[in-house]
C-alpha cells in the first residue's frame, strides 16, 4: 500500500470545482427541457459523474490505495444490491 | 523517561482515515435507504410526486447547491494547505467552508419557513386534508433534508472546532488527519446533497 501522501494542487481542484458547476448547470438546463423519462436519467447521470469528482479528487480517492477502493466499491455494491432486489419487489409483486 | 514515552504517543493516521471511511459508508447507507423510499413511493404516487416537486423553489435548490460545492472546494484547498505547512491559509479556507454552511442553512431556513408558512408540515391540517400521496412526498423531504441538514451542522461545528486546532499549532502539516477527516465528512454532506437537489427539485 503506498502510504506517502499525495498533496492535490489548488489548480486541480479549482478545476474541479468549476467542472462541477457546469455540470450542475447542464442538469439545470436538461431537466427544464420537455425529455420524459430521459430527464429522471440524464439527471441522475450527471448527478453520479459529480460525485464520481468528489471522491476522486476532493475526497483523495484517485490517490489512496487498494484497500479503500475495494471497500467503497463493496459499500456501493451493497446499496446497489438494496435497492435492486426492493424494485424486484415493489415492481413485481 | 517521561520525553521517551511522550514521542511514543500512539498515532495511526492510516488507520483514522479508515475508520472514517467505514463511518462514511454507513452513512450512505443511511441517505440510500431514504432514496429508496423516494424511489418507492414515487413510482405508487407519480402525480403526488410531480404536484409536490413544482412546489420546491429549484432556484434556491441550485443556489445552494453552487454553495455546497465552493464549500467543499475550501474544505479539499484547506487539507492541500495544511500539507504544505501554510496554517494561516488552512484556517481562512475552513472559514470559508463554514460561511457556505451557514449561507446554506439561511437559504435553507427561508424555504422551510415558506412551507411551513404555507401550512405544509409533517401532520399538519394542509397535508392531512390533501391526497395521501402529497403528504409521503413532503414527510419525505423535509426528513431527508432535515437530516441532510443536521449533517450540516455537525460538519460545520467540527470544521470550527477542527480551525482552532490549527490555530493553536495542535493540528500541523505533520499532523492533520483531523482535519482530512473533518474534510472528507464535509465531501460526504456536498455528495448527499449531489443527489437530493435533482431528485427533489428538478425532475418531477
Amino acid at each position: 500500500m503506498n502510504e506517502q501522501h499525495c498533496i492535490v494542487s489548488n489548480k486541480k481542484l479549482v478545476g474541479t470545482w468549476l467542472a462541477l458547476l457546469v455540470l450542475t448547470a447542464s442538469t439545470v438546463a436538461i431537466t427544464r427541457m420537455e425529455l420524459g423519462g430521459y430527464k429522471v436519467l440524464g439527471a441522475l447521470a450527471i448527478a453520479c459523474a459529480k460525485a464520481g469528482l468528489v471522491i476522486a479528487i476532493f475526497m483523495h480517492m484517485k490517490y489512496e490505495g487498494n484497500l479503500l477502493r475495494w471497500l467503497l466499491f463493496l459499500a456501493l455494491v451493497t446499496l446497489a444490491v438494496f435497492i435492486g432486489v426492493t424494485f424486484f419487489d415493489v415492481l413485481y409483486r | 523517561m517521561t520525553v521517551h514515552l511522550h514521542k511514543d504517543e500512539h498515532k495511526d493516521d492510516f488507520g483514522a482515515k479508515l475508520g472514517m471511511w467505514l463511518f462514511l459508508f454507513t452513512e450512505l447507507l443511511l441517505f440510500g435507504g431514504l432514496f429508496l423510499l423516494y424511489a418507492v413511493y414515487l413510482k405508487r404516487y407519480p402525480q403526488e410526486f410531480a404536484a409536490g416537486g413544482k412546489q420546491l423553489n429549484w432556484i434556491m435548490g441550485t443556489v445552494n447547491t453552487a454553495i455546497l460545492l465552493t464549500s467543499s472546494l475550501c474544505a479539499a484547498m484547506a487539507v492541500t494547505a495544511v500539507q504544505r505547512g501554510e496554517l494561516r491559509r488552512t484556517v481562512v479556507l475552513i472559514c470559508g467552508t463554514i460561511l457556505c454552511a451557514a449561507g446554506f442553512m439561511v437559504v435553507k431556513y427561508v424555504e422551510w419557513s415558506a412551507k411551513i408558512g404555507h401550512g405544509i408540515f409533517p401532520g399538519s391540517e394542509h397535508l392531512k386534508a390533501g391526497a395521501p400521496g402529497e403528504s409521503v412526498f413532503f414527510s419525505l423531504y423535509f426528513m431527508t433534508t432535515g437530516i441532510h441538514g443536521l449533517h450540516v451542522l455537525i460538519g460545520g461545528a467540527l470544521l470550527a472546532l477542527t480551525a482552532l486546532r490549527v490555530r493553536s499549532g495542535e493540528v500541523n502539516a505533520g499532523n492533520y488527519i483531523l482535519l482530512e477527516n473533518g474534510a472528507l465528512y464535509w465531501h460526504l454532506v456536498d455528495l448527499v446533497w449531489i443527489f437530493i437537489f435533482p431528485l427533489y427539485y428538478l425532475v418531477l
